[in-house]
């Protein structure tokens, strides 16, 4: 699978909260909870985000509660992957299982400005930066894993049974 | 090579004689929890995956605790949904009785089982010896369907904890200083076991305060080998008295042990708006407070309220303060009134509310407004968890939160005993 996007970039520790408020969580569905995405630090990103865009953040992106909303969201509004130094457990295994590409890269972040061109690998594990022309390494995600995300999701993975 | 409890509770589980740190093993969770944060999303992904009928439904908790009762047509839906849910599939249902956690630790928790919750506290019933640990909505729906869910086997990071808390310091004050040292991401997916003199010593109220905030440091589950003092705990709360009790062998590998010395630590405060963000208490005296709280799964219990009935006793809320109190579960509740606790806070000029997540949760009690500053007991200080992206969330003990509310402005409080 190859992913090619513009990327915005956020800072360490990204948390769930900050990803989809609290009072947002409620709401009937995915699609009206999705315009308040990131909405105390970026009020703006649900209405500039476009389809296939890439987000690339520090470390321990999506900590905090086990809320499935926030990587909904996300991928809600079309955003086609989430390239971090690290990531919190919950948030990581919620988004394979929402078949929303989550890719561990630590040497990317301190090379990559907001707007730059991404490519992404999966199987291989490499992420290609177009303005620098430079790769970096990625860890590889594991075959079962790369099955979820080929299915869309473990609804659809476990449909096919 | 010997295995943590963590590894033999997951090797018993999978029904296997014995599981290594990162191996993936599949169970039957024995106990399965899901609350109203979550629970109308799960249905719909339930229903996206062909279920009808939920496999097992003996081992569901569904717990109404967020936003109870509910503050708007919305959060009603919701909780219909859910209650309908249950109704037609035979779960049970805990409505406006407590926060899930605290109901799970009262009525069906038990040492030696695999719990999950979708809510990323669930790691609070590590302190009875369970493997416990938070999921999201697919791989909750995935159980309902299934009754099976893999676990990677973490790694254990081993706390060892020796010596007497000073006066004044608090479990609360030990792992906020833990996860200052080791960072909000310092113990992700890893196991983290707490152990030494000083966990032996400790009421269960103050175990299920470390365990529950091991989620702050990223970690899957915090974990505390049961005792004398869980059994005791346990016979005086059920009848049923059917676990098994593990415990570390001598020769289990830990990925780290790090030692503290219990007599060290100071009260401490975690500041905006990330959990590693601890200081010493006295360090941000003085700093004026808008709102107080007290309450919440991290610590809402009888031992926590005591605390600050102790401290509030024949004084006053400061004015330009509300200090708001939700005592984890009715039974917390019930105990808090017969001790004569409710009195004194209500005497003090706090609001007192029914039990739930209150202002931890930040979408139906206490929310703040721009600009305002909460100290509180609960979890988290992200921003804008407990209303406006303007206001700030300092994360302390009982004692600190009580003496600060009094002052109006952070206090140390055990420089007063």
């Amino acid at each position: 699978m190859k992913i090619v996007g513009r990327c915005w970039v956020f800072g360490d520790n990204i948390d769930t909260d900050v990803i989809l408020p609290t009072q947002y969580l409620l709401l009937p569905d995915v699609k009206s909870m999705s315009k308040y995405a990131f909405e105390p630090l970026r009020p703006n990103f649900s209405r500039e985000v476009k389809k296939g865009d890439i987000i690339v953040a520090g470390k321990n992106f999506g900590c905090g509660s086990s809320r499935e909303q926030a990587p909904a969201v996300l991928k809600e509004l079309g955003v086609a992957a989430i390239v971090a130094k690290s990531f919190a457990r919950i948030f990581y295994r919620n988004a394979i299982n929402l078949g929303l590409p989550v890719v561990e890269c630590s040497s990317l972040y301190d090379d990559v400005r907001e707007g730059d061109v991404l490519e992404i690998d999966l199987e291989n594990g490499v992420v290609y930066n177009k303005r620098t022309g430079k790769a970096y390494e990625a860890t590889k995600i594991p075959e079962f894993i790369m099955e979820i995300f080929r299915c869309g999701g473990l609804v659809e993975y476990m449909r096919r049974g | 090579m010997g295995m943590t409890i963590a590894e033999k509770i997951l090797a018993y589980t999978s029904g296997k004689e014995e599981v290594k740190p990162n191996e993936i093993v599949v169970v039957s969770p024995d106990l399965v929890m899901s609350n109203d944060a979550t629970t109308h999303i799960t249905i719909d992904i339930f229903r996206k995956m062909g279920g009808v009928k939920v496999k097992r439904p003996d081992k569901i908790i569904f717990v109404i605790d967020h936003n109870v009762p509910s503050n708007s047509v919305q959060t009603a839906e919701v909780h219909k949904k859910m209650r309908e849910f249950a109704k037609n599939n035979c779960i049970r249902l805990y409505d406006g009785e407590g926060v899930c956690h605290q109901l799970l630790i009262e009525y069906h928790a038990m040492p030696g089982t695999v719990i999950v919750g979708a809510d990323s506290h669930t790691c609070t019933l590590g302190a009875l010896g369970a493997f416990a640990t938070g999921i999201g909505s697919t791989d909750m729906a995935a159980i309902w369907v299934r009754d099976k869910i893999w676990l990677k086997v973490p790694q254990t990071l081993r706390f060892e904890i020796n010596g007497k808390l000073p006066d004044g310091v608090y479990a609360k004050d030990l792992i906020l200083k833990i996860i200052g040292d080791i960072g909000a991401d310092g113990a992700t997916y890893k196991a983290m076991e707490f152990s030494g003199s000083t966990i032996k010593n400790l009421s269960m109220d103050g175990r299920f305060t470390l365990c529950n905030m091991a989620v702050e440091a990223g970690a899957k589950t915090g974990i505390i080998e049961p005792d004398e003092k869980t059994m005791e705990f346990l016979s005086r709360l059920r009848s049923e008295q059917k676990y098994v009790l593990f415990k570390s062998d001598s020769d289990a590998e830990y990925e780290k042990i790090y030692y503290y010395d219990a007599s060290e630590i100071e009260p401490m405060i975690a500041c905006p708006h990330t959990l590693d963000n601890v200081k010493p208490v006295r360090e941000v005296e003085g700093l004026k407070i808008h709102e107080a709280f007290i309450g919440s799964c991290t610590n809402g219990r009888l031992e926590d309220l005591r605390i600050a009935a102790e401290i509030l006793e024949g004084n006053k809320v400061h004015p330009d303060v509300r200090l708001i109190i939700s005592p984890a579960s009715r039974n917390v509740f019930r105990e808090a009134l017969k001790e004569g606790l409710i009195e004194t806070f209500l005497e003090s000029g706090a609001i007192v509310m029914n039990p739930n997540c209150s202002t931890c949760w930040g979408a139906c009690q206490g929310v703040l407004g721009d600009g305002e500053r909460l100290i509180s007991t609960g979890s988290r200080n992200f921003k804008g968890r407990a209303g406006s992206p303007n206001s700030e969330i300092y994360v302390a003990s009982p004692a600190t939160v009580a003496y600060s509310a009094i002052n109006g402005v952070i206090s140390d409080y055990s420089r007063e005993v």
